[in-house]
This record gives C-alpha cells, sequence and structure tokens, in this order.
C-alpha cells in the first residue's frame, strides 16, 4: 500500500529525516576536533607542570598561549576554514574566542584603526565580557552573603 | 607516564563533549554563536558558583578550562578567592585578576594580528 503525501507532509517528512544525519555528523566533527584543541592545551599545562610553576601561573600562561594560536591562525585565514568544517569544535574553545576578536576587526579593517579594528574587536567579545564579568561579580556577592 | 597519558585521554573525552553539547544547540536552536558563546561563559560561572564545575575540572583537566565554560570557571573562583581575602570588594577584583593574562591577551594579540593581517577575498 503506498500512501501519497501533500506537499506540506512531504517537507515535514524531509526536514525530519535530513538534518537529523547532518546534526550527528556536526557533532561528531565538533566533539573530535574541540577535543584535539583542548588536548593541545593539556600538552601546554603538562609541559608548564613539569618545569614546577604554580597553578595559576600554568592557567595564565595556558590561555595567553591558547589565544595566541587562535589569533594567528585567524589572521592566516586557516580558522574560519577549520570552522566551517568543525562548528562549535572551533568556537567554544578559547581559541575560538581569540578567532571572534580577529575575524571582524580584519574584516572591518577599512573602517579605520579606532572605529574599525578597535571597535569590531569586541562584536562578539563584548557580550561574553559583559555577561562573564557579571556572572562572576553576583556569584561573588552571593558567596560573600552566604559564606 | 601514565597519569600523563591520562590527563590527554580526559581532556580530549570532557573537552569534546563540552563542544559536542555546543554544537547540538547550534543545530537544534539556530543560537548564534555570539550566544553559544555568551551562554557558554554564563553557564560555566553558574556551574562553578554551585560547586559542580570544579569536579569537571579535576577530571577533565585543560579539557574543561580551555572551552569558554572554563572562562566562566576561572572567573568565579577568582572571585570567590578574593571574597575571601577582601570581603565584598573581591568580587569585583577577583574575576578580572584571575582571567588578567587571557583578557590582555585577546586584546593585544587580537589587535596585532588584526593589524598585520589581511582577510581572505570572499569565496
Amino acid at each position: 500500500m503506498r500512501k501519497t503525501m501533500t506537499d506540506k507532509e512531504y517537507q515535514n517528512y524531509v526536514e525530519k529525516k535530513s538534518p537529523n544525519s547532518n546534526i550527528v555528523r556536526n557533532v561528531i566533527r565538533a566533539f573530535i576536533v574541540g577535543g584535539l584543541i583542548c588536548i593541545v592545551g593539556q600538552f601546554i599545562t603538562n609541559a608548564l607542570r613539569m618545569r614546577g610553576y604554580d597553578q595559576e601561573k600554568v592557567a595564565g600562561v595556558t590561555s595567553l598561549l591558547m589565544i595566541l594560536m587562535g589569533a594567528l591562525f585567524t589572521g592566516l585565514n586557516l580558522y574560519d576554514d577549520l570552522g566551517r568544517f568543525a562548528g562549535a569544535g572551533s568556537i567554544v574553545p578559547i581559541t575560538g574566542f581569540a578567532n571572534s576578536i580577529v575575524s571582524p576587526a580584519m574584516e572591518f579593517k577599512s573602517e579605520g584603526y579606532v572605529m574599525g579594528v578597535g571597535g569590531r574587536m569586541f562584536v562578539i567579545a563584548g557580550p561574553v565580557l559583559v555577561y562573564g564579568i557579571s556572572a562572576s561579580i553576583v556569584a561573588g556577592i552571593v558567596y560573600f552573603l552566604l559564606r | 607516564m601514565d597519569n600523563v597519558l591520562m590527563s590527554y585521554v580526559n581532556a580530549f573525552i570532557v573537552g569534546g563533549v563540552i563542544c559536542a553539547a555546543g554544537q547540538i544547540l547550534i543545530d537544534k536552536t539556530k543560537l548564534t554563536s555570539a550566544r553559544i558563546l555568551v551562554l557558554f561563559v554564563t553557564a560555566g560561572a553558574i556551574l562553578t558558583a554551585l560547586g559542580v564545575y570544579q569536579k569537571i575540572v579535576d577530571i577533565g583537566g585543560a579539557g574543561a578550562t580551555i572551552p569558554l565554560t572554563g572562562f566562566g570557571y576561572t572567573l568565579v573562583k577568582g572571585a570567590f578567592s578574593d571574597v575571601d581575602k577582601y570581603g565584598i570588594l573581591g568580587a569585583f577584583t577577583g574575576g578580572i585578576k584571575a582571567t588578567a593574562a587571557g583578557i590582555a591577551a585577546a586584546i593585544f594579540f587580537g589587535y596585532l594580528t588584526s593589524v598585520a593581517f589581511r582577510p581572505k577575498a570572499k569565496r
């Protein structure tokens, strides 16, 4: 028995079928690339620990180096290619934070070094800092009151 | 040596899972990457305040601190430790102090690379 479908039913059917396999593929890619970037971070962390740096210094130098790499690979136009493949795997790590600063700043350089580069750097990083820092202040105040 | 190897395995798995969660959000909710980043920083901050994220960091190492949730973790951890030292003022000083290296590096290296390199012509 064969069921004929209306256009709408068919559309729903296609939507139900096709994006799912894409999602699985995207999630696997994000998992692998994100995991690999974290392995690089772990490598830097381990190397610094072996040199006897304390925890605070290790954390600071690791994020500094990861951000430097993210910025550099964005400048060399490699990070956006990676992003097309990896999706969140390249967005969520801190290298993606650096990418979110450099990418719009480079693109809008023609608008000048103050409002173009200086201003566009924070199109995405700005909101991240606003919400991240505000959340930490609220958490700190709550901690102070409940302590 | 085993410990070192395990630290890589754990970093890969924990970091991979956090990024996979971000990808699911992007695909299922159509959130823009800016919103994902804001969401992850805030989620990391809240989970740290609740004492959950420290456990994830203990397991995953860089797998938990390198994703942007780890930025929220470092912010709140810094705020808490400065509250212990300086009282209420610490809530304002601790977060930025703990993340100073990352924020300064992002601004400085971000600026330098933006000035030094040209964007590729749109394909």
